[in-house]
């Protein structure tokens, strides 16, 4: 038992950082900002509401997996080009849907998430103003 | 003395009192089975049954054509392949894919942020199905055709159209599923 927990933890030593140095993005601006910190920041802004098609759980400004570093430096670099983040937002919507972005659009799909908050909150009003709404007979609060 | 009338009591039907409740419940019972469920890992290419975006990658391997995104409208179906030396799941779906060369089935490749070193190692341990290989090596085509991994198929039909993703590995029961969408690129 012993012996075999030593070759794993031997052979886990020797494999994962050489795929995790193989598997490194090495698209130019996938950990390098870009020069002009106004086009950095709106390039930043973007990539923290685009979700990482890896690890799904996290923005592309956040993981490390490879694939949020091409997407990073496609980002930077569409930025850098002259192209609004809202552009590169639709050009990534068009190939994978809209799981990629982070800002939720009204679609036939999300329009509850929008309708319903508003309508408990008008039926909250509709409930509070009846019961501690003003007496309709003296015309002073009860 | 006239009595003050009785504080009015606030009028609530009955079953109006639950409601609150089982609105709470209903809550619960849909967040249960959203984290019960398993989530699909998967995200799809939106691009299927739209034509493959252009592309020109540079050979992979010295000696070897590149692969351009011109030449699948040649009037023939193919298969594209984007993998890497570094994926082991690419290793499974190998003998799969000699067994479509050794059909006829043309396939060609796509090495995702690879090495030319680390890629022939691959294939001299597992083969070389491709008729060509474009090196993508940061990433940008695999992007542009909507691929979330390595490895994925497209099937594309003779007029450079996509027609199937394959997400994952090819496993050997899936070889006539892929046939199928291959002959459906035929028609």
């Amino acid at each position: 038992m012993k012996r075999l927990l030593a070759a794993l933890a031997l052979l886990l030593a020797c494999t994962v950082p050489a795929l995790a140095q193989q598997e490194e993005s090495t698209a130019p601006y996938a950990y390098r900002q870009l020069d002009n910190p106004a086009q950095e920041d709106a390039a930043q802004a973007l990539m923290e509401s685009l979700r990482c098609l890896q690890c799904q759980g996290q923005s592309i400004a956040d993981s490390d997996a490879p694939i949020a570093g091409s997407m990073r430096s496609l980002v930077r670099e569409r930025i850098a080009a002259g192209e609004t983040p809202e552009q590169i937002r639709a050009w990534l919507m068009e190939r994978y849907g809209d799981y990629v972005s982070y800002a939720p659009r009204v679609t036939t799909l999300t329009w509850p998430l929008f309708a319903f908050p508003l309508a408990f909150v008008l039926l909250a009003w509709l409930l509070l103003r009846k019961r501690f709404g003003s007496n309709p007979a003296t015309g002073e609060p009860q | 003395m006239s009595q003050p009338p009785p504080p009015q009591e606030p009028k609530v039907s009955r079953w109006a009192i639950w409601l609150p409740l089982a609105i709470f419940a209903a809550f619960i019972g849909v967040f249960a089975y959203s984290l019960l469920r398993p989530a699909p890992r998967e995200v799809a290419s939106t691009l299927v049954g739209k034509p493959l975006p252009e592309f020109s990658l540079p050979p992979a391997l010295p000696g070897r054509p590149g692969l351009d995104s011109k030449l699948f409208a040649n009037g023939k179906p193919h298969l594209l392949n984007i993998f890497a030396s570094w994926c082991v799941p690419c290793r499974v779906e190998a003998p799969q894919l000699a067994r479509l060369k050794a059909m006829g089935v043309p396939i060609e490749g796509i090495s995702v942020r690879d090495t030319t070193e680390a890629l022939q190692g691959f294939l001299e341990q597992n083969g070389d199905p491709f008729q060509r290989i474009g090196a993508d090596d940061d990433g940008q085509v695999q992007l542009a055709l909507g691929s979330s991994g390595v490895p994925e198929t497209y099937v594309i039909d003779g007029k450079g159209v996509i027609r199937y993703q394959h997400i994952g590995e090819i496993r050997e029961d899936q070889l006539p599923m892929i046939l199928e969408k291959f002959a459906e690129a035929s028609q």
